[in-house]
């Protein structure tokens, strides 16, 4: 699988998924600094990692979303190509309109920095086909503005049309919004576009996928499900 | 020619930072404080274009990158 890591000025979890994706999937991945104009020919899967692009200055991942290389990410998704977006990445992938909502400050006006459990709600995707329906994970998060809010004709949408990839809950996997670690709307953790070849997610996979990083595997979950791509 | 732009929260959205303002100002003894919401000032100052082409130019910035529309709300006031 040909893929490509984002790079943003303030990026700091690139390394931490270059590394990942190559442990889980055998390929190391290209990077690509945010002012390239051009995509490498024959991508299968872009990752815009977390991190802190431009400072957050202004709104988290607003800027970033205006950077050259976003152009050409833009137009990579249209034509159908895989774009996995995680934390900041996700703030990114909603600032350029590819994903619907906006990601908001956490409720508790905290940065939580923990392992969390989160729901798999749809494991009938090309980033979730590893999971097991309805599976309770730990995973890592760390974020400040993870509060994923949308208006209700949205939200109806991404529940309606089973968007909704990861859910906050708790061990038991009760989506009772207590167990949201950020107030979004419906425990959302991570969602899906309608094509199904844009995710975003606020839990760090790259963070639970080395067994000498974490005891919980979850993560890699997401690159088994990928990997199942370079078989067919 | 200087833009000064006001950029809120819509009405629906919470504001857990107006919340935390809120809080704090009643810890000082202020409690009469019925609400908080806080927003953003933006201050630009423009060239040598003309007034309707900064305002144009206005509009484009707010809707593209000062404000996210999914969230916020912007007001412009416009002086030398």
């Amino acid at each position: 699988m040909k893929a490509a890591i984002c790079v943003f000025p303030g990026s700091n979890c690139d390394r931490d998924m270059a590394v990942a994706f190559e442990k889980n999937i055998g390929t190391p991945p290209l990077m690509l600094w945010h002012k390239e104009t051009a995509l490498p020919k024959q991508l299968d899967l872009i990752i815009l990692p977390g991190g802190f692009s431009y400072g957050d200055y202004l709104r988290a991942g607003c800027m970033a979303a205006h950077s050259p290389i976003m152009r050409e990410v833009v137009n990579f998704a249209k034509q159908g190509g895989l774009v996995l977006g995680i934390c900041n990445g996700f703030q990114i992938l909603t600032e350029s309109g590819l994903l619907p909502g906006a990601l908001m400050r956490n409720a508790s006006c905290r940065f939580v920095c923990r392992e969390v459990f989160v729901k798999m709600e749809n494991d009938k995707t090309v980033f979730s086909s590893a999971y097991e329906a309805a599976s309770v994970h730990k995973i890592y998060i760390a974020h400040m503005e993870g509060n994923f809010q949308a208006d209700e004709e949205t939200l109806k949408t991404l529940e309606n049309e089973k968007l909704i990839i990861w859910r906050y809950c708790d061990e038991a996997g009760s989506t009772n919004t207590n167990h949201s670690p950020n107030g979004s709307a419906s425990n959302i953790a991570g969602i899906i576009n309608l094509k199904g070849n844009v995710l975003g997610m606020m839990p760090h996979p790259e963070r639970n996928a080395d067994k000498d990083l974490s005891a919980s595997l979850s993560g890699g979950k997401i690159f088994e499900s990928l990997k199942k791509l370079c078989k067919q | 020619m200087k833009a000064e732009i006001i950029i809120t929260l819509k009405k629906s959205v919470r504001d857990p930072q107006g919340e935390a303002i809120a809080a704090s100002l009643g810890r000082m003894g202020l409690d009469d404080i019925k609400q908080v919401r806080q927003g953003k000032h933006i201050e630009i100052e423009f060239g040598n274009k003309t007034t309707s082409e900064i305002e144009t130019e206005i509009k484009l910035m707010c809707e593209k990158l000062l404000a996210n529309p999914v969230i916020e709300n912007y007001q412009v006031k416009m002086g030398k």
